[in-house]
């Protein structure tokens, strides 16, 4: 049954790739605010991969900073640098949640959070976690995919 | 700390429940090494320090379990290093047919107070020197031996053997007459967010200390306690070592262990901890 629901995600991701249209990093539209009220692409956001990618070390590493209780008890070791995450979309309409993940600067100014949709403007940006130079040019954090994903599964974080 | 907002408490006590299994530290508890060495592990911040009132070594993050291991020599795995640089400050290297011992007599007698005050401006050279800037200065030139690599184990042993005997003694480094330049240089790549994540040491070790980041419990990322023994690695750790995985985890291009801005910025960070004790070599996870 997992199995069949987890290949079934892989052939939505895989036509996703071939077919979406994708809005690239330097050309979102945002407010005055930051927020960013259409979707990057135009694949619907899917909440069970955005959770993974919260809750992945290698993707989104989100509960580094931010504590979620929907996922206590499968991912340990929730940060505190960031607020926690529950009851988000009673507090934020999605533009703004999007925009945050887009580049939470434009929402937050000067906050520690990264950006993550972002390509230009680094100071000695690394190749991944190497400690090298990068050469060549700037993967955002996320893709844009990975993004509307994020964004569907903290839609669900309603407080019942 | 001054970031506590209601926000932020609400996902420390989310936290607390999410962390539970990981033991914390008591706050208060107080660092007396071999039952004789009296650390100061918290105190007022040096005048320089604009956004903290309280520097606290990085001992006072750690787990009680770690905590204990610093308590005592026979406990605290480090010192089996400094024994090894006990052994090489008398080895004989080089073309001068020289050791440490024979310039410098016994290391307990010369070389206390050393550690505090670096790094320090270095009249002859006309630049600020580190530790092991100066021990390799030396063996190159009164030894005639080879350079050490500067990270490598018998450089971290060293200094670790030069640190041990100033332990108890405050870290007074000067930041002021020749060596501001390079002090205020080092404060700029402090406050600098390097990297795609764009963080600085301060978005880490001065704005959330004392937080958690996922499993690791932030500390103001003081010198004080350094060269210092990872229960991680399991090995003594060198200042630009530390400095240099702190940089890489921001997914920057770091800068190298013995690079003037590694120099400059660990002489702006040691004057962060002015006041707190020479600790090194000390123990941490
Ligand atoms: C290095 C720390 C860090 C990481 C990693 C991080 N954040 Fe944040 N985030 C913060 C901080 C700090 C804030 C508070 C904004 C501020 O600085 O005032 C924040 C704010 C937010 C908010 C607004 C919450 C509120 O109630 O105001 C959302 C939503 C959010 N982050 C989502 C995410 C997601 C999703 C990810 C991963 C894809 C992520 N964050 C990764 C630190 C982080
Ligand atoms: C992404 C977060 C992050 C950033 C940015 C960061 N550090 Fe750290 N640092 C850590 C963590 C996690 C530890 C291990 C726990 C601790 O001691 O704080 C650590 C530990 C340290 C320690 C060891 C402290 C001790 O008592 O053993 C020092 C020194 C240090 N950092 C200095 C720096 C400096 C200098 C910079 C900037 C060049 C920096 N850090 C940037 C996360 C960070």
């Amino acid at each position: 049954m997992k199995k069949l629901a987890l290949s079934a995600l892989c052939l939505v991701a895989g036509m996703g790739i071939a077919s979406a249209e994708v809005v690239a990093p330097g050309q979102v539209t945002m407010d005055e605010y930051g927020f960013v009220p259409e979707p990057l692409t135009d694949q619907p956001g899917d909440p069970e991969n955005g959770r993974k990618i919260v809750g992945s070390k290698s993707m989104g590493n989100c509960v580094s900073c931010h504590a979620i209780t929907d996922m206590a008890q499968d991912v340990p070791f929730h940060g505190e640098v960031g607020p926690l995450l529950d009851g988000l979309p009673d507090r934020y309409p999605e533009a703004m949640v999007r925009g945050i993940l887009v580049n939470s600067k434009n929402v937050f100014q000067g906050t520690v959070m990264p950006a993550y949709y972002k390509v230009d403007g680094f100071i000695r940006v690394g190749d991944g976690y190497t400690g090298k130079a990068l050469e060549g040019e700037v993967e955002p954090l996320l893709s844009a995919q990975q993004i509307e994903d994020v964004v569907a599964y903290l839609m669900t974080l309603k407080d019942e | 700390m001054k970031m506590a907002s209601l926000k932020t408490m609400t996902a420390s006590v989310a936290t607390l429940a999410l962390c539970a299994g990981v033991a914390t530290a008591d706050e208060n508890a107080e660092l007396v090494v071999n039952g004789e060495i009296h650390m100061v592990t918290r105190t007022d911040a040096p005048e320089h320090l604009e956004n903290i009132d309280v520097i606290r070594s990085g001992w006072t993050f750690r787990t009680e379990e770690t905590q204990a291991l610093q308590l005592d020599d026979f406990d605290n795995p480090g010192m089996i290093f400094v024994e090894e640089a006990i052994e090489d400050w008398d080895t004989v290297e080089g073309s001068e047919g020289k050791a440490c011992a024979d310039c410098h007599n016994a290391v307990e007698d010369t070389m206390v107070g050393v550690r505090a005050v670096y790094p320090k401006w270095s009249e002859a050279a006309g630049e600020v020197r580190t530790l092991e800037m100066q021990i390799n200065d030396c063996r190159e030139n009164r030894m005639g031996a080879e350079k050490w690599g500067y990270t490598s184990g018998d450089m971290t042993n060293m200094v670790a053997l030069i640190s041990s005997v100033s332990r108890g003694m405050p870290v007074d480094v000067a930041i002021d007459g020749p060596a501001q330049e390079t002090w205020e240089t080092g404060k700029e790549i402090y406050y600098t967010r390097y990297g795609q994540l764009e963080m600085s040491c301060a978005s880490c070790h001065e704005e959330n200390y004392d937080n958690y980041i996922r499993a690791d419990h932030l500390s103001q990322g003081q010198i004080n306690g350094f060269p210092t023994y990872r229960l991680k690695n399991a090995k003594l750790n060198s200042v630009h070592a530390r400095f240099k995985g702190c940089v890489r985890d921001t997914r920057a291009h770091t800068f190298s262990p013995g690079s003037p801005e590694f120099v400059a910025l660990e002489l702006y960070v040691a004057s962060r901890g002015n006041g707190l004790s020479v600790e090194g070599p000390s123990v941490r996870n």
